[in-house]
């Protein structure tokens, strides 16, 4: 190191020096190889620096590489596994799922058994300290103490500070609507398993995972609205007549969606146990039943349509039928010759019965399979009864079943049969899914369209002119047939035990709903006149029912007036007044008349 | 700006008019930068820990204007009392750190600091900048004057250094302190072979010590394989980056500086990343490059080369230590205990970077005299 104080000046100019010489020399060699080599440490620290600026970026902006165990933190990137929602068919949610935290205890870690069991029993509502002990004392590892607790009761228990107890998290079904679609949903287990219902028919799709922002759930056909009136009205029905249950149906004529359906009693879905013993029952879909007079439109069509019979023809009713050990009488007879529209409009079992030996029992089998009352209803919830029908079909049955008599089906089968009736005479089987303007719908034809026209035309007969005037709403062509049968108790009929019911469609100039109620054993009342038909029973409740819910729809009422009168002569003419006065019928014997 | 007219011929004019103004202002920025952070990032290390919320805040705020004093005093130096100053720092500092082996506190299994009442001290930190300044000095007489056995004399420090911090024992700042040695070796010009010689002698003395301490291997080996062990901090600190996202969660709503016991120190920039984003990490590293690269400059226009390698083993020190924090930081290396110049809390970090910096700033200042001091 030089201790020269000269100026560099100096140095540069006394050039003559070999000493100076020779350190200048070596000073600019060592500046120019310094020079060379710093740029290059330069370079390597700037590259170095874009490097960390470029890791900066990724780890921000770009997410955390792989290989890096960070599952816990991209919560937005988990599958969603809660239970998916259930909504009716206008989005309204009627089933989802609310995460709950539930309370076990490892009771090894438990160190005071008595101070747990009396904080959380008097902390915790439907815990004792008595059900604490006792889980507590079942040793183990794992007890599950209290499920499904509030957050505010989570804090509370954290409060106790109590050691061996934890929380896991979990999740409860919610029904917001209660009882509303009891047997249609039906629920859950603690594990959240669907066990009966649209639960269970479609626990694997509820409970699939999929990933964010996938659209999940099930639309049903249900329609909430529709529902809430059927059930008040089956309720209300069930009530005046002091019924056991009552079922009812309002399904889509041309789609065969199942827009409301409820039986009753019914259960709050949302508190399971209920669901247990006869309230769980679904009368609708898993109950069985003669149904009676309401079958004599299957067979009245089965006639017209096989042309076995003709709208013109006519048979007389003045006689019971004795077959074997059977009679066959008439509830409301008119002991004389009726026309076909008249043998429904008065329902007729002799008549009925003898167009159906006309058809023969082979071809209304046949008719009976294709209207679907011969297997389980083909819809998608797993509660569907087995139709009950003799296994040989023979001349009697032929006649009894053509009154709905021998014959035990649900009453879906029947809502669905009227649909085919009336729809133009295609088979849909009744979905519980709501079907969408692309989606396939299954159709079969089961009658002529010409059929269907007529049927639709009798059946309008019977609200304006027979059994079921109880059910006719102004100015939207109510048509129907009601029903009411004898239920089977012991060996034989019980005269008091009835289920009685309506079979409507509306409006009959061109049907959009079929609604059906079934009312199971009601009492006659004085302002019924004492009766428990479907004529006083069930068809008041359908009136109901079919007004409400068409200003629902924005249905307007038609102009009717084109329906009055029917002119003699024609086929449909029914006589304002028998022309002879009925006599007091005499019910008895063996055999037990459809009504 | 122009406090001074150029025609101001005082200490401070002449001061002002040839200090290098625009890496001193990148020096301020970081520093202002690190006490916003620290306001950020110790309150919750603090409580965590049982002290007063603002413990960390409060001496840091001490630390940062004795630390700019530091700087400004040093910055006046000519280069010649650079040397006069840096030997008796560095005799000091070694002094000092054979103390810390016989009176130094242990924390976290090495002896570093020494405690004068309820104030402590890390020597070890002011070795780094005054070896640079002591092996640029043996470094550019030797190659300057052949009389002068430099390059040996240099080894020897740097030989003695790092035999007193392997004894601490502090890995990363025997890491650093060699980068230096090296580095400079490299500028004054010494043949290629001895260069790659010396290249050969890191990457043993690494595995080396891969193999010789316990604590280095199982870093390494953790950082190898991230299912052995528990990279909690790291990974923590790289979700706080995801985080945070590009502009952050928003000043105090972080949440790493809750579970990180160096959110404060080491791991600063994650609590950075979280609550301001993306964009001021990527400031802090710009700034450090200008300084880094500012001062390359400055450095490569000087015609005196001590200069010239005295300011280079500077700045690669204080480049090294950023590059190592951050990189640790970010998970691209071993986690390694090296603060974030001026960004982190510490006194000792702090001030003894402030003097490694003024030291470049007076190295750095412009001197009208051709052939430079030499």
């Amino acid at each position: 190191m030089s201790k020269n104080t000269a100026s560099e000046q100096a140095i540069l100019f006394d050039s003559l020096d070999p000493d100076r010489i020779r350190v200048e020399s070596a000073r600019k060699l060592a500046l120019e190889t310094g020079r060379t080599r710093l740029l290059v440490t330069g370079v390597v620290l700037c590259l170095a620096f874009a490097a960390l600026a470029v890791r900066l970026a990724e780890l921000t902006a770009f997410g955390i590489p792989p290989g890096v165990r960070l599952a816990s933190l991209s919560p937005h990137n988990k599958p969603i596994t809660a239970r998916a929602d259930i909504r009716d068919r206008n989005a309204m949610l009627i089933a989802t799922s609310l995460p709950t935290r539930s309370l076990f205890a490892d009771p090894r870690d438990v160190m005071d058994i008595e101070e747990a069991a009396l904080k959380l029993g008097a902390l915790l509502p439907n815990l004792s300290a008595e059900d604490v002990r006792h889980k507590l004392a079942l040793g183990g590892r794992f007890q599950w103490i209290a499920r499904n607790l509030t957050p505010t009761q989570v804090y509370a228990v954290n409060r106790l500070g109590l050691p061996g107890f934890s929380f896991r998290d979990g999740e409860r079904r919610v029904y917001p609507f209660g009882p509303i679609f009891a047997h249609v949903l039906g629920y859950t287990d603690v594990d959240g398993r669907g066990i009966a219902g649209v639960e269970r028919a479609f626990d694997e799709k509820l409970s699939e995972p999929v990933a964010p922002g996938e659209t999940r759930g099930i639309d049903l056909a249900l329609d909430l609205r529709f529902q809430t009136i059927l059930r008040e009205e089956l309720a209300a029905a069930q009530q005046r007549f002091s019924a056991v249950g009552a079922a009812g149906v309002v399904i889509d004529a041309k789609t065969g969606e199942v827009l409301a359906m409820a039986s009753l009693p019914d259960f709050n879905p949302n508190e399971p146990e209920q669901a247990l013993g006869k309230n769980g029952f679904n009368r609708a879909t898993k109950g069985v039943y003669e149904m009676g007079s309401t079958f004599k439109l299957f067979s009245t069509a089965t006639a017209l349509d096989s042309g076995a019979v003709s709208i013109a023809d006519g048979y007389d009713t003045s006689e019971p039928i004795k077959a074997a050990r059977f009679t066959i009488n008439d509830f409301h007879g008119k002991k004389r010759w009726l026309s076909v529209p008249e043998i429904l409009v008065y329902s007729s079992n002799i008549g009925t019965a003898k167009m159906a030996l006309e058809v023969g029992a082979k071809k209304q089998k046949e008719y009976m399979r294709r209207f679907g009352m011969l297997s389980p209803a083909a819809i998608e919830i797993p509660e569907v009864g087995h139709p009950l029908y003799p296994e040989r079909w023979g001349e009697i049955s032929t006649m009894t079943i053509s009154y709905g008599h021998g014959i035990a089906v649900s009453p879906l089968h029947v809502a669905s049969g009227v649909a085919t009736l009336v729809n133009g005479g295609v088979m849909h089987p009744p979905s519980i899914l709501k079907r969408d303007a692309n989606s396939l719908i299954v159709e079969e034809r089961v009658l002529a369209p010409k059929t269907s026209a007529t049927m639709r035309a009798l059946m309008r007969l019977v609200v304006r002119f027979g059994t079921g005037k109880n059910a006719d709403v102004k100015g939207y062509r109510v048509g129907g047939k009601t029903g009411t049968a004898e239920k089977q108790v012991g060996g034989g009929y019980s005269e008091d035990a009835l289920v009685s019911s309506f079979v409507g469609a509306f409006p009959m100039n061109d049907p959009r709903y079929v609604v059906l109620v079934v009312i199971d054993e009601p009492k006659g009342i004085k302002s019924s006149f004492g009766f428990a038909t479907g004529g006083w029973v069930a068809a008041p409740a359908v009136k109901s029912i079919v007004g409400r819910i068409a200003a629902l729809t924005g249905m307007l009422p038609q102009d009717v007036s084109d329906e009055e009168p029917i002119k003699p002569g024609t086929p449909f003419y029914i006589p304002a007044r028998a022309t002879q006065p009925a006599p007091k019928i005499a019910l008895g014997g063996i055999a037990r008349a459809a009504h | 700006m122009s406090t001074f007219a150029r025609t101001d011929n005082s200490l401070l004019g002449r001061w002002w008019w040839t200090i290098d103004r625009w890496t001193l202002m990148a020096i301020i920025a970081i520093a202002a930068l690190g006490a916003i952070l620290t306001l950020a990032a110790s309150p919750a290390v603090a409580e965590r820990i049982g002290l007063d919320n603002y413990h960390f805040v409060r001496r840091q705020f001490v630390f940062l204007p004795m630390a700019l004093i530091v700087m400004l005093a040093t910055s006046m130096l000519t280069p010649q009392w650079v040397r006069r100053v840096s030997m008796v720092v560095f005799v000091g500092s070694l002094v000092l750190m054979i103390g810390v082996l016989f009176f130094g506190s242990e924390i976290k299994g090495a002896s570093r600091w020494l405690s004068f009442g309820g104030f402590s001290l890390q020597p070890s930190e002011f070795v780094k900048p005054s070896f640079a300044v002591m092996a640029a000095w043996m470094f550019s007489s030797q190659r300057l004057d052949d009389d002068i056995p430099g390059y040996a004399i240099a080894t020897g420090l740097w030989m003695l250094v790092v035999g007193l911090l392997m004894m601490q024992p502090d890995f990363g700042m025997t890491v650093v302190v060699s980068m230096v040695w090296g580095v400079q070796f490299f500028i004054a010009g010494l043949p290629w072979i001895l260069v790659l010689a010396v290249a050969l002698l890191f990457l043993l003395g690494g595995f080396g010590a891969y193999f010789t301490f316990d604590h280095v291997r199982a870093r390494i080996d953790r950082f190898l394989d991230p299912s052995q062990g528990d990279g909690f901090q790291v990974e923590r600190a790289l979700s706080a980056f995801q985080n945070g996202g590009l502009f952050g969660r928003g000043p105090g709503e972080g949440r790493v500086k809750e579970v990180l016991p160096d959110a404060h120190t080491d791991f600063i920039l994650a609590v950075a990343g979280e609550e301001f984003g993306l964009l001021v990490c990527l400031l802090v590293v710009a700034l450090f490059a200008f300084i880094v690269v500012r001062g390359f400059s400055r450095a490569f226009k000087d015609t005196d080369f001590f200069v010239l390698v005295a300011t280079t083993g500077l700045l690669v020190q204080f480049a090294l230590q950023a590059i190592i924090n951050i990189a640790s930081t970010t998970n691209l290396m071993p986690p390694k205990g090296m603060t974030l110049p001026f960004i982190s809390y510490g006194g000792s970090s702090t001030v003894a970077l402030a003097f490694g910096m003024g030291l470049v700033l007076a190295l750095t200042r412009f001197r009208p005299k051709a052939g430079g001091g030499l």
